[in-house]
């Protein structure tokens, strides 16, 4: 059974602009967060009996609910993100003495060098990518390649609106890969399709791009994603999976979507 | 040096991320150029692969831009090191593991800048004046004590010869010694390069000097006549011998033998082996050749043709000359100053019939400078590859052809 981390959106808001969606007189509707996001929980409980741990969360840190960004785990280990943002480096003590608190082996690295975890982390099981330019540092790679001994191809993310790879680039269990073309340069994309058979590929209308249709989870062969996506839906429905479709716009006030708000632990 | 260079090193997965032939690109769009060092390629998908990349502009301005470029995509600026010097114990002695000069253009990082090494030659070491930030190339027997001298290889980086724009025969850059080679073109391009060194030294621009250093053989074998027209046409305007060439050259214009042989009759004459000690003891007697030309004693030649041109004579000595002439420096330490001190400015250098000065001068030659090494002996270029000078052309051909044929190129009646 899989398990995600999240964090009950309580004290979700826009305090602060540090992405192209964020604006501070785009008032977050908060009981409607609070509704939206537990209907999200109720499709991963329910629907998919996934296991959820839920973090306290903690007033002044409004995107402590967008765990994605809480760091990686791999197996046992969790590397703890060391965020760009100042707004953001707050969270990182909480989510540290999270993992600390349940026996993980923590592995932070070295001040200055940013990353902003499964946000810019994401792969197949033999190999991933990163993404950076806009949050992570590109020297992060080589040394979680070398700790993990894990391939890992970085991708340049040239479009600020994509500014995590999570928001532009869902690899499927299947294999499949739920991506948005323009969001990488053509190194970029040259990159990608050498490695996912361009049958494998579905590359994301711009509109349902910006719907965040790849900020998606996929857990076994389902999908959750943002409504509001049909294109995207028929491609995964064809390729035999099943979608579920969440209303998450008051977190898109925010740029993020299904996936930004969980975190993966195995 | 016009040029700007940084090193960086790139790791990671590089290659299936097409990371490396971004960060190439990108150097190359925005105007610089680039040497790929050390790469390694990673064996498995899991194994990183790395890469040291050279990076050159013409600007500090333009290297500082890609280099700000380039660094997003995980290109780092390796550490470099100031330079390390010692100082030197006394003089004439050199601090243990100074460096030691190749002649090729040389850079030391002094205060985290680099600066040029003036006066690059193979085998000397780098003095450091700190104070003026300025370093110099200097010759083991002229170091003092006290002076600061670079030691290591820190802080040391050689710059590789740039490809000459002309596509001549220097444009190789590589000596290539054959006796089996034609010649007419290799004489062509040389011809080509004095005719536009004639013009860029006639305007006073750096670097049009023509050094010519000739051994004896130029005036046995018949090659006096083109050379000393070659002077008077100001196609030549530094020249290295010894004591024979001059002596030779004036016993010629004297009693019209070379070494006793009569140069138009072809056979020795009687008593011909004391003309050149006659020669010597007359140049002697007048006090020096310059006096002996402007007297009116010596008329004709290739020391009277450098006299009236003011093409400065450096003659030096060795153990077995007789005499010798006035002007022969006898210490070789001099000589080589007095040949060091010419080097300066040359942009041409042709070695021609000599092994002693061939090599000699070769020593003393940036490896900038175009040179042409020619011999009847193919050992006498090899050698001179051999031992450093590989900017060196090597034509294997006698001295008295050389000079004809590049003389009739430039014009020369014949």
């Amino acid at each position: 059974m899989s398990r995600l981390l999240v964090c009950p959106p309580d004290f979700f808001g826009i305090e602060y602009e540090i992405n192209p969606w964020m604006r501070l007189s785009n008032r977050v509707d908060r009981q409607q967060a609070v509704r939206q996001w537990h209907e999200l929980m109720r499709v991963f409980e329910q629907d998919l009996h996934v296991a959820l741990e839920r973090m306290t969360p903690v007033p002044g840190l409004p995107d402590l609910v967008f765990t994605a960004n809480a760091g990686v785990v791999v197996g046992q280990t969790v590397v703890v993100s060391r965020f760009r943002y100042p707004e953001r480096q707050r969270e990182e003590v909480h989510f540290e003495a999270w993992f600390r608190a349940r026996g993980y082996d923590v592995m932070l690295l070295q001040e200055g060098l940013y990353f902003e975890g499964a946000g810019d982390l994401l792969g197949f099981p033999d190999y991933w990518f990163g993404g950076y330019r806009q949050r992570s540092d590109i020297r992060v790679f080589p040394i979680l390649s070398e700790r993990f001994h894990r391939e890992i191809i970085p991708l340049e993310l040239v479009d600020d609106r994509f500014y995590h790879l999570d928001t532009c680039f869902c690899p499927l269990s299947g294999g499949e890969l739920l991506y948005f073309p323009a969001a990488f340069d053509a190194y970029g994309q040259a990159a990608i399709t050498e490695r996912v058979p361009g049958e494998l590929c579905f590359a994301a209308p711009e509109a349902e791009a910006l719907n965040f249709a790849c900020n998606a989870v996929c857990i076994g062969k389902h999908v959750v994603l943002p409504v509001g996506s049909p294109g995207t839906q028929t491609w995964l429905h064809d390729r035999g999976y099943t979608t579920h479709a969440v209303h998450l716009d008051e977190f898109m006030k925010s740029g993020g979507s299904a996936k930004c708000l969980t975190l993966a632990l195995d | 040096m016009n040029h700007h260079q940084e090193c960086v090193a790139l790791q990671g997965h590089i290659i299936d991320s097409l990371l490396l032939p971004k960060v190439l690109d990108l150097i190359l769009m925005m105007g610089g150029s680039f040497d790929l060092e050390d790469v390694h390629i990673g064996k498995t998908r899991e194994e990183p692969s790395r890469a040291r990349i050279v990076i050159r502009a013409t600007s500090k301005a333009l290297l500082d831009d890609i280099l700000k470029a380039i660094q997003p995509h995980g290109a780092s600026i390796e550490r470099e090191a100031d330079c390390r010097t010692g100082r030197a114990p006394a003089d004439g002695v050199l601090p243990d593991d100074f460096y030691a000069t190749t002649h090729l253009p040389t850079q030391i990082r002094l205060n985290e800048q680099w600066i040029d090494v003036d006066g690059i030659e193979m085998d000397l070491a780098v003095r450091v004046d700190a104070r003026h930030s300025t370093a110099r190339a200097i010759p083991m027997g002229e170091v003092r004590e006290g002076d600061h001298i670079v030691i290591g290889r820190d802080g040391v980086r050689v710059v590789p010869l740039q490809r000459p724009q002309e596509r001549d025969v220097f444009g190789f850059m590589e000596s290539q010694v054959s006796a089996e080679r034609p010649h007419g073109h290799v004489i062509a391009d040389i011809a080509t390069r004095m005719r536009h060194l004639r013009e860029q030294q006639r305007q006073g621009r750096p670097q049009s000097k023509v050094l010519l250093a000739g051994g004896p053989a130029i005036i046995h074998a018949g090659g006096r006549e083109a050379l000393m027209w070659l002077i008077e046409q100001s196609f030549i305007h530094v020249l290295f011998c010894g004591n024979a060439l001059a002596a030779h050259d004036m016993e010629a214009d004297l009693y019209g033998t070379s070494l006793g042989y009569g140069l138009s009759a072809g056979r020795a004459v009687p008593h011909g082996h004391e003309h050149h000690l006659r020669t010597i003891n007359r140049i002697r007697a007048i006090g020096s050749i310059e006096a002996a030309v402007t007297s009116g004693m010596i008329k004709h030649g290739i020391m009277a043709a450098c006299v009236r041109q003011g093409v400065p004579v450096v003659m030096a000595g060795t153990i077995r000359d007789d005499g010798p002439l006035p002007g022969v420096i006898t210490d070789s330490v001099l000589a080589q100053q007095a040949m060091r001190a010419q080097i300066p400015g040359v942009g041409l250098a042709l070695l021609v019939a000599s092994t002693l000065h061939a090599v000699a001068t070769g020593n003393l030659l940036p490896a900038i400078v175009p040179t042409v090494c020619v011999d009847v002996n193919p050992s006498v270029p090899t050698k001179l590859a051999d031992r450093g000078s590989f900017q060196a052309v090597g034509l294997v051909m006698d001295a008295a052809s050389f000079l004809t044929e590049v003389a009739r190129a430039l014009g020369r009646a014949t």
